[in-house]
């Protein structure tokens, strides 16, 4: 199962991030025996650097066990998260912005770690220089779990330093398998849109294509989701009970089910995923006929 | 407006009546809105997905938004009551010819009213928007292209990949692809209403609906009425001074 993680598109070097992060990131989804196992027990945030690896070293080998209520027939395939409420988090214990986004950087790798638990294989990573620190801490597990990284959105606005790295992760794990981190830093889905149209354009232009050639399929080919199997995702959680997309993928994002979750993100636990993919599995999709 | 043949199934009525209800609650919705001062309100009437339905089902829907434009026409319809300007967006190219013909006379005589303006989408996806609203930018840019190389003031041959990332922000920007866009004339909503407890956007003003609020009420689209509109808005209120609030303190 996918998951997305989206860096807001205004500068997060100097400034607090705003309200919007979700994250993204893509797993190529396997296909798992998984016997049904009661539900799990509440979950722990602060999870250590040292904890991570371990809680990775805790799955089971042999199989994933999923909590009951949930058909791993219709577990999503792509799941996005607008991880919302950091900042407030922090606030409302009287505790510095950044206190709010390191929990929010561990309730994301919780997350993670139940999604593996489940079979949905997911790592995600966060904010400037939490982000430069946590992909930096994180490059061993990558190579560990088979992880490959893309990154999409407007690198430009990161530091130069920063920008080395993330293209020397991609480079470094683009035959990794085991599932597709897709880190979105500075994106928007309007600005996703419009770099799809310039690319288009300038194939126009070289005469590559006629302008009526363009086609939903030429379009996917240019927005920055291309760089996955699965570009749609299936569930968009968000959390603080924010009820917006607040300018994420808007076109992947047509036929999406929507969950929106009161607490905020760095409290986002094991239950309130369940809740979600529950809910997620009772929906009638029907791509809009 | 989603709910309507949930609505035909749960009070067992005849197929299609779901949709006449709804057409009568959209009717008094359009009054709440008017009468509180929403100068804006876009409906979905016809995705282009809903063409997969039944051809029986497609054609009651078609003769359904033929009878209803030329009521919406009359003097006494709530259009020229407060001054509606009726805009139908959407690949109308689609459509039969009798229902584009009179979603064209409609748009027409109404086009002088100017108190508030209200949006039809049919035979509309917004990723067809987006899709030809990209396409129209192209053309547009392709035209500017041609006529500089006839006139000797081409651009030069660019190979591919080794453009430089100023040529291509300066070759399309997001307004020349906003300009473009079938909901061009309406603002972004503020609100987006989708009733029957769905909580999707099925390809419904994406591009439009970066920031706006999202409401999703589980009443089906016919059961709809003043306390949904009502709370909406208040909802709206609330969060609205809450983001003020916030952008101020960043």
């Amino acid at each position: 199962m996918p998951f997305s993680l989206h860096f807001s598109p205004t500068p997060l070097i100097t400034a607090p991030s705003p309200l919007s992060k979700p994250f993204f990131l893509v797993p190529y989804y396997h296909t798992l025996h998984a016997p049904k196992s009661p539900l799990c027990s509440s979950t722990e945030h602060a999870l250590t650097h040292q904890g991570k690896q371990e809680a990775f070293d805790r799955r089971p080998e042999d199989s994933q066990t999923l909590p009951l209520g949930l058909r791993r027939d219709a577990m999503p395939s792509h799941v996005a998260v607008i991880m919302d409420g950091n900042r407030r988090w922090a606030r409302l214990r009287d505790l510095p912005v950044r206190s709010g986004y390191e929990a929010g950087v561990e309730s994301l790798r919780k997350i993670v770690e139940i999604c593996c638990k489940w079979g949905i294989k997911v790592e995600v990573e966060f904010l400037m220089s939490l982000f430069e620190r946590g992909m930096q801490e994180d490059t061993g597990i990558f190579f560990r779990e088979n992880i490959r990284i893309s990154v999409i959105g407007d690198l430009t606005k990161l530091p130069k330093a920063l920008q080395e790295l993330m293209v020397n992760l991609e480079e470094a794990t683009k035959n990794n398998t085991r599932f597709q981190l897709i880190v979105a830093v500075s994106y928007s889905g309007h600005y996703d849109v419009v770099q799809a149209c310039q690319r288009l354009a300038l194939k126009a232009k070289c005469g590559l294509i006629e302008p009526s050639d363009i086609n939903v399929s030429l379009m996917e080919q240019e927005l920055e989701t291309n760089c996955t199997e699965f570009p749609h995702p299936d569930l968009l959680i968000r959390t603080s009970g924010e009820f917006r997309i607040s300018n994420f993928m808007l076109w992947q994002l047509a036929y999406t089910e929507l969950f929106f979750a009161q607490s905020l993100w760095p409290d986002f636990g094991e239950a309130e995923f369940l809740k979600a993919l529950l809910a997620f599995q009772q929906r009638q999709r029907r791509y809009g006929v | 407006m989603d709910g309507n043949r949930r609505f035909t199934k749960k009070c067992k009525l005849m197929e299609g009546a779901g949709h006449k209800i709804g057409f009568s609650a959209l009717m008094s919705m359009l009054k709440y809105c008017y009468e509180f001062g929403v100068r804006y309100v876009t409906v979905y009437a016809f995705s282009i997905e809903n063409f997969k339905r039944s051809p029986e089902e497609v054609q009651s829907l078609m003769d359904l938004m033929l009878e209803k434009i030329e009521e919406i026409l009359k003097e006494q319809s709530i259009v020229n009551r407060y001054g509606v300007r009726v805009i139908f967006s959407g690949n109308l190219k689609l459509l039969s010819e009798p229902v584009r013909l009179a979603a064209e006379r409609a748009m027409l005589a109404t086009a002088k009213n100017s108190k508030a303006v209200l949006s039809i989408c049919v035979a509309y996806t917004s990723t067809n928007e987006i899709m030809h609203a990209v396409q129209e930018s192209c053309e547009e840019k392709w035209d500017e292209i041609t006529l500089l190389n006839s006139s000797g003031a081409g651009y030069g041959l660019i190979s591919l990949g080794g453009y430089e990332q100023d040529e291509m922000d300066h070759l399309i920007k997001l307004t020349d692809i906003e300009k473009h866009m079938y909901m061009a004339a309406a603002p972004d909503p503020d609100i987006i209403i989708r009733t029957s407890g769905e909580t999707r956007l099925s390809n419904f003003l994406l591009w439009q609906s970066a920031n706006c609020y999202l409401y999703s009420p589980s009443v089906l689209w016919p059961e709809i009425g003043f306390r949904q509109f009502l709370w909406a808005i208040l909802n709206f209120q609330q969060i609205h001074f809450y983001l003020d609030k916030q952008r101020k303190q960043s």
